[in-house]
């Protein structure tokens, strides 16, 4: 067995070795070793299915390259069209003409989105930026304490008028839902922002609650925040680990809140990420930033190279390409 | 209904064919890929099947179905024990643990179980050895007051969490508590000194009182990469048990089938929502329902 594409692309090569043209079935073998890699890197298999089809037909009208032999060449193709999903270049964020760039997270439970507002204060923080964070999740218990430690942390100032699900309320309830607020994240989402006009910050962030995808009512409540404050940039955090849920969670999320860029965290375990090209792919949207810790500067900007060095895990086969 | 489930949709018209093509069976596949079940074993499970088709002849779909549904099963294996520890131990509280990456639900899965254990008129005590993450303590003591049971925790942040989880330990002997319950920070599997830190609790609790079982919390969204993290907990700390979390979302959590089938530690329970009664047993056959629904 071969535990990285590039150990079977290795192979492959070796039988490939000295043809002149790409045939047919050399591009098949090929590609058949790229589903496999993909999908063992969670790309998503609708996904999967749809960019060999692309990478088959480029391949197909390939011209021959006189440096590269036949499978070097479809690894060469599929490398340029990860890319260019991933999004050929980095966006930076969208900062409001007048008055405060207001920046709202959305994501799963678990995402890392509170970690993430205090390493994105942090970031505009030391670029000149007079940010402060907004704690509008009021219901997974002590996210307002939780947002507040990362805001001292991050050096920077935190609002928050409510205190959120804090001290057992539901001990003697029999009839408690899972998820409710304890309190209005819609208002304290707007008076965050006017607090921010009022004090002369520049920057909003905005953590809100996790949430699932067929979550409607949640949903509708993200819709209700991002309505209420109509946010600069709407940053949807997604988990670096996440399988072939990745589709769903993206296109629910993009239809509930209508995110205008992607946070892949926790990007610093040693998940291949094949979430990140599911997500762009369907999506459309541009991944900007990368979570990269638990401290507060763990926080980078998205390279969509390196990204898709790590999704086909064949860093070595790429240079041997580059270097043809 | 059957016919509607994703393997019946996936074949529904191609059988009239009276023989799958190579492109009906990577439907199949892609079904039980779409469940995070992982290349390898999705192979497995389709060659198994395209086997039994050339000896039996081409199922109807419902045929196919059941035939898949039984392999999956036989995988999941029905006959693991799934109990969970949670009963005083000769003169002493039991001890439980748990264990994952981080935002996996571990702080939340405790407080569900302390519901349920006290729904049992148990007496759990709860520790709270994440002193690294912001807030932790405080989400565990929420948790602690919301179901009426009380928390050992440090006030210092950054206290050494292994002292916390013995004295975790203490209280819980000291109070006659029927199980002492221990929620761990998130870490990344690839992080060697963070999973030394947890051989550390582990060693420490271990001076006072065996670990009678010790939960790997997975969030039921994890990719392949969840293998992983089985192998290098279980390596660690002794994983006695796998928790499912967030299965109430779209995720099949289709990576446990490989986690129990390499490492042979049963999933014991899933988590169903962030409410303190979103705590179930896991089970099988419902579980293999939902992989081909
Ligand atoms: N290793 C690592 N851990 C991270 C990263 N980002 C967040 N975490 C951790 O993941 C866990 C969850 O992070 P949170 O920021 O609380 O996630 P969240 O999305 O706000 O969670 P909810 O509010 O409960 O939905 C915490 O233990 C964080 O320390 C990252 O980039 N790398
Ligand atoms: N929908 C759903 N959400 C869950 C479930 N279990 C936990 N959560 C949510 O997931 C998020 C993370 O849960 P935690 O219990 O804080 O996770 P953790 O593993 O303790 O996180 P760290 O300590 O930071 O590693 C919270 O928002 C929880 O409310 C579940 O079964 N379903
Ligand atoms: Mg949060
Ligand atoms: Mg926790």
């Amino acid at each position: 067995m071969f535990n990285t594409l590039s150990d079977r692309l290795t192979s492959t090569f070796k039988n490939l070795r000295g043809k002149g043209r790409l045939s047919e079935s050399d591009i098949n073998a090929t590609i058949r070793d790229i589903r496999l890699a993909l999908i063992d890197a969670d790309v998503a298999t609708p996904v999967v299915r749809e960019f060999t089809g692309r990478v088959r037909e480029r391949a197909l009208g390939a011209e021959v390259s006189g440096a590269l032999n036949p499978a070097q060449q479809v690894v060469k193709i599929v490398n340029e069209e990860l890319i260019a999903i991933l999004g050929g270049q980095t966006r930076n964020l969208q900062l409001a003409k007048s008055g405060p760039t207001v920046i709202m997270l959305a994501g799963l439970q678990g995402s890392g989105k509170t970690t993430f507002a205090g390493k994105l204060a942090r970031f505009l923080r030391d670029q000149g930026h007079f940010p402060v964070l907004v704690a509008a999740d009021l219901q997974r218990p002590n996210a307002v304490t939780q947002l507040e430690v990362v805001g001292d942390r991050a050096g920077v100032p935190v609002f928050a008028p409510e205190r959120g699900n804090i001290g057992g309320h539901d001990v003697v309830a029999d009839d408690v839902e899972g998820t409710r607020s304890y309190g209005d994240p819609v208002w304290v989402a707007q008076a965050g922002v006017a607090q921010a006009k009022v004090r002369q910050y520049d920057v909003v962030i905005v953590d809100t609650a996790g949430r699932l995808a067929v979550d409607e009512n949640l949903m509708q409540q993200a819709r209700d925040i991002r309505d209420a404050i109509q946010p600069d940039e709407v940053l949807f955090v997604i988990d670096a680990m996440i399988g072939q849920a990745a589709i769903e969670t993206a296109l629910a999320f993009s239809e509930g809140v209508d995110f205008t860029g992607v946070v892949l965290s926790k990007l610093d375990g040693d998940a291949r990420g094949g979430a990140a090209l599911s997500v762009a792919s369907v999506t459309g949207r541009p991944i900007m930033f990368s979570s990269t810790g638990e401290q507060v500067k763990d926080i980078e900007v998205f390279h969509p190279d390196r990204m898709a060095s790590r999704i086909l895990d064949m860093g070595d086969v790429l240079t041997l390409i580059e270097q043809a | 209904a059957r016919s509607n489930s994703a393997i019946g949709k996936a074949l529904l018209g191609l059988l009239a064919k009276g023989e799958l093509s190579d492109a009906d069976w990577e439907e199949v596949e892609d079904v039980l890929l779409g469940a995070d079940l992982g290349a390898s074993a999705t192979t497995e499970l389709v060659d198994r099947l395209r086997a039994r088709v050339a000896v039996e002849g081409t199922p109807t779909a419902e045929q196919l179905h059941d035939w898949l549904h039984a392999e999956l099963l036989t995988l999941v294996d029905p006959s693991m024990d799934r109990r969970i520890a949670a009963t005083r131990v000769g003169d002493r509280p039991a001890v439980l643990m748990v264990v994952g990456v981080n935002g996996t639900g571990k702080t939340t899965t405790v407080g569900k179980l302390a519901r349920v254990l006290v729904a049992q008129d148990k007496k759990p005590v709860l520790g709270a050895a994440d002193t690294f993450r912001a807030a932790a303590a405080d989400q565990l003591q929420t948790w602690g007051a919301r179901v009426g049971v009380p928390t050992v925790r440090s006030d210092k942040e950054g206290a050494d969490p292994a002292a916390v989880a013995f004295d975790a330990v203490k209280a819980g002997s000291d109070q006659h508590a029927d199980v002492v319950l221990i929620d761990t920070a998130g870490r990344l599997h690839n992080k060697v000194g963070l999973m030394d830190e947890l051989r550390k609790v582990k060693r420490v609790v271990e001076k006072q009182s065996p670990i009678d079982e010790c939960l790997l919390v997975l969030d039921a969204t994890t990719g392949q990469n969840g293998m992983q993290q089985a192998r290098i907990f279980s390596e660690a700390v002794e994983v006695t048990g796998v928790v499912l979390t967030k299965l109430d979302g779209t995720a099949k959590g289709g990576i446990v089938v490989l986690v129990q089938r390499e490492l042979g530690v049963p999933v014991k329970l899933v988590g169903l929502g962030e409410g303190p009664d979103d705590l179930a047993p896991f089970d099988p056959s419902a579980f293999v329902d939902a992989v081909l629904n």
